[in-house]
């Protein structure tokens, strides 16, 4: 089949690309973009180490087809910092040891990055909920919501 | 339907390594023109900081600062054999490895630093911040960096070193099968307070307390990170996963994480951990390690409090619903057991 024009925004910059009809997002992210914050676990739906934004909601990236995103704007953990400075969360997760192998840590960031934009002071249980869909092998999950709660404070102190 | 509370412990000793066939890791340090070092293993880091110990152990050996060490742990073709990141032997075995190649390549750095500085090596110290000094002279001094730039473009001297750790394989009696199949063990106990629900054999595990003693914490924060992500993979050992269910029959494997069970970020207990650091005498900076040790003890635990909790006593794994109230059944309800606060 023929392979289609496709247009979005990738972490701010503008991308175009031809993919076929079925190519997954995470697909065009990591091999026909070279992002490879997105991990590739599953391809199925279920460990969420794909996970990256579309127009700020959280989205598997190995169900999500490319051609669906014409016009969207997309975030990968690739455009979490700025320059040199960190994100907050992924400071946080430094500071939490929130990870070991860190195969998790891109899909984690962003659930969790969709999470406090949407919602800046979180409960445990709503931190708990956002990365539900996210497997971690190695850290047991605690270290994950201390750091995500900790960004949170954090940033809540940054405002006041 | 009633929740029963339940609370077990257990105690175990953890063997650091194995001794079949002397249990060796190797590792080899070099200097590099701008004055880092490198230290090359065919350790695998898997995320549990076999790289930052390695690390700390190689700066503090050489004298310079950590952000001086680069370890490689890329290739296991080319870097120096190893047995392997397995039985809780990294941190012992592999650092015991990387202490004797740094002494090598310190021995070489400072003996290059003292023909520049025409004093006797014996007289040099490093001051752990890129600076090689003579004893009680420190204007007397000379950078790493410059010491390693003189040997390889000057004196010709290569600043590298070679380090394997192996311990003498044990005999085995030949009548009572005695031998010592290890140098060290870490230790561990650990008591589980969890809830059993007789009606639909749910187990809710609501705490976890622990100790564990194993050597000298190299890096105190990454043990914590271990202990507690080691102690969610007991729990998950303990009650969630297996790959076959009806172990020999295969049928009804989880085949995706949709089937195949773990506990999510909502399933986990507070976890309470005391670490206990009493130094080994033959690991490297008295480090032991946590490795293998921080699931185990989690597995009896839980069978124990569920024993405690409804009185029956499961001998397989994972203590599922189903196996739960099969035996409850079996023994006509729940009998929980005295508990002692
Ligand atoms: S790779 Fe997308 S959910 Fe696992
Ligand atoms: S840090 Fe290894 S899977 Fe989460």
């Amino acid at each position: 089949m023929a392979r289609m024009p496709v247009q979005f925004r990738l972490n701010g910059s503008d991308r175009a690309v031809f993919v076929e009809p079925a190519e997954t997002l995470l697909g065009t992210i990591r091999r026909g973009l070279g992002d490879f914050a997105p991990k590739f676990g599953c391809g199925q739906g279920t460990c969420g180490v794909c996970t990256v934004l579309v127009d700020g909601e959280p989205r598997l990236g190995c169900l999500t087809l490319s051609v669906t995103c014409e016009g969207r704007s997309i975030e990968t953990a690739s455009g979490l910092a700025d320059g040199p400075t960190l994100h907050p969360l992924q400071a946080a997760f430094m500071e939490h040891f929130a990870a070991q192998c860190g195969f998790c840590t891109p899909g984690m960031l962003m659930a969790a990055k969709a999470l406090l934009d949407r919602n800046p002071n979180p409960t445990r249980v709503e931190v708990v909920e956002a990365i539900a869909g996210n497997v971690c092998r190695c850290t047991g999950y605690e270290p994950i919501i201390n750091a995500i709660l900790a960004a949170a404070q954090q940033r809540g102190v940054r405002r006041a | 339907m009633a929740r029963h509370q339940g609370r077990g412990m257990a105690s175990i000793n953890y063997p650091i390594g194995m001794n079949l066939g002397g249990d060796p890791s190797q590792a080899l340090v070099h200097a590099n023109p701008d004055g880092k070092f490198t230290v090359a293993l065919s350790a695998i880091d898997l995320g549990q900081g076999m790289k930052q110990v390695s690390r700390q152990i190689a700066a503090e050996t050489l004298g310079v600062p950590i952000e001086d060490v680069y370890v490689d742990t890329a290739d296991s073709d080319t870097g120096p054999h190893d047995m392997g990141s397995f039985a809780s032997r990294g941190t012992h075995r592999v650092g015991n490895a990387v202490i004797v190649a740094a002494k090598e390549a310190r021995g070489v750095l400072l003996e290059a630093a003292a023909e520049e500085l025409e004093v006797n090596a014996d007289d040099l110290v490093t001051d752990g911040k890129g600076n090689i000094h003579v004893r009680g002279a420190a204007s007397k001094s000379i950078t790493v960096k410059a010491a390693s730039q003189a040997a390889q473009f000057k004196q010709g001297k290569t600043i590298s070193g070679r380090g394997i750790f192996l311990i003498p394989l044990s005999t085995v009696h030949p009548e009572t099968g005695e031998m010592s199949p290890v140098t060290a063990y870490a230790h561990a106990c650990l008591v589980v307070d969890l809830e059993v629900c007789d009606e639909t054999g749910d187990v809710k595990v609501n705490k976890l307390t622990s100790a564990y003693e194993l050597g000298r914490a190299l890096n105190p924060k990454m043990v914590e990170q271990q202990l507690v992500g080691g102690a969610w993979m007991g729990m998950s050992h303990a009650l969630y996963e297996t790959p076959e269910p009806y172990y020999p029959n295969p049928e009804h494997g989880g085949r995706d994480y949709n089937e195949y069970l773990m506990p999510g970020p909502g399933d986990i207990a507070p976890h309470d951990i005391t670490v206990l650091e009493r130094p080994a005498p033959d690991g490297p900076f008295g480090g032991k390690g946590p490795g293998e040790m921080c699931a185990n003890p989690v597995l009896p635990a839980v069978a124990n409090a569920i024993f405690n909790a409804i009185g029956v006593r499961i001998d397989t794994l994972p203590i599922t619903p189903e196996k739960i109230l099969r035996a409850l059944k079996a023994q006509g309800g729940a009998r929980p057991q005295i508990r002692r606060a």
